[in-house]
């Protein structure tokens, strides 16, 4: 009877201290030390670009992945896309038309744990008006109250009319752009 | 001795003023054009060509220095022997330098060389838009520098021809008979 009481308190111990480590929620992102970047290929090259700036919020306890929660909002007009002249050009009307959408916008709608540091996250992402569904798998490794994610997607640019008209043509631009994302999670606010 | 070029030396030496006034003249064309897919096209077609020039005058080079060039007439003063060979010397720098700052600058402005779109050229120089301003001008003036010198060959072979009346132009023209393989 004393031995079932012990154990009965110490699963309730250690259930409090998986509660916890539970409570170990990631809830920012450290923006300085985080980048979204791009690749594209033009002309059958491979094509390096990157956004200067975005925010970003989270609210994700690798313990409870199912409840976590993430938006991303990217100013298209910081984007580098590799070449001067492109930066210019990618803001008219046929590209992103910035003018009008300024922002592209990533949603989570769930994330799942793939096992061993791999998740995936679902959501919706808008850009140039178009939303679309996407998926992207990512690693998630905490050290301390910081963690590192690294993830990336495939979207393709004509899903969102971005290279309109002429440019639509994917043997000059590919139609597959690559995002990856490379942040720096927090468990407090930077 | 013999008194004219190759088969060999001669098809090279076409080939090239070719494709030197191809590059040059879509080089001249194309960068002033706004971005557009025409234009990316151009500027791969332009980087293509001049990848294979470079290839072509490494070729030349070689032959030449294995098959020496048929003498200058004896009638020649030694001024204008000067002036030919020094002008041969540089073009031939030209013909090297000019393919080079042109990969070159394109990796300094964030394009990679990939040669007919299979073939990628390593990136010598990262990404740089200083830099990349800089070695266009330097591409800019080597290509009138070269202009330049293509000019007063084609007047320095007219005037051979017409003017002293001697073999110069002829030797290096295809179908002459005299031309050994």
């Amino acid at each position: 009877m004393k031995t079932a009481t012990l154990r009965l308190a110490a699963a309730a111990a250690l259930s409090f201290g998986a509660i916890t480590a539970g409570a170990a929620e990631f809830t920012s992102i450290d923006q300085t030390a985080s980048r979204v970047t791009f690749q594209y290929a033009q002309m059958g090259v491979g094509m390096d670009g990157s956004f200067a700036r975005f925010s970003a919020r989270l609210k994700f306890d690798p313990a409870h992945p199912e409840a976590g929660h993430a938006t991303l909002e990217i100013p298209l007009a910081s984007i580098d896309t590799g070449s001067t002249e492109g930066n210019e050009e990618v803001k008219a009307k046929n590209w992103f038309n910035t003018a009008v959408h300024p922002v592209a916008r990533f949603e989570s709608t769930s994330f799942k744990a793939l096992g061993d540091n791999h998740y995936e996250v679902a959501g919706k992402l808008t850009i140039k008006g178009q939303a679309r569904a996407v998926t992207a798998p990512f690693t998630f490794e905490p050290q301390g109250k910081t963690a590192t994610v690294k993830g990336s997607f495939e979207l393709k640019r004509n899903d969102f009319a971005i290279g309109e008209g002429e440019w639509a043509d994917t043997t000059i631009v590919a139609d597959e752009i690559r995002i990856n994302f490379q942040l720096r999670a927090l468990q407090t606010a930077p | 001795m013999t008194k004219t070029y190759t088969r060999t030396a001669i098809s090279l030496h076409w080939l090239m003023a070719l494709g030197l006034i191809g590059a040059f003249s879509l080089g001249v064309y194309m960068h002033e054009l706004p971005l557009s897919p025409f234009k990316l096209k151009l500027y791969s077609w332009h980087k293509w060509t001049g990848v294979s020039l470079f290839m072509l005058v490494l070729v030349r080079l070689t032959w030449r220095l294995s098959h020496p060039a048929p003498p200058l007439p004896a009638s020649m003063p030694a001024v204008l022997r000067v002036l030919a060979h020094a002008t041969h010397v540089a073009l031939y720098v030209l013909m090297l330098a000019i393919p080079l700052t042109g990969w070159l600058m394109s990796s300094a402005k964030g394009f990679q060389t990939v040669w007919f779109g299979v073939v990628p050229l390593p990136d010598l120089l990262s990404r740089n838009a200083e830099l990349g301003d800089l070695l266009q001008s330097v591409h800019e003036v080597l290509n009138l520098s070269m202009a330049a010198l293509v000019v007063a060959h084609i007047g320095a072979a007219l005037k051979h021809h017409f003017i002293d009346r001697d073999d110069i132009l002829r030797r290096m023209l295809p179908g002459n008979r005299s031309n050994s393989a």
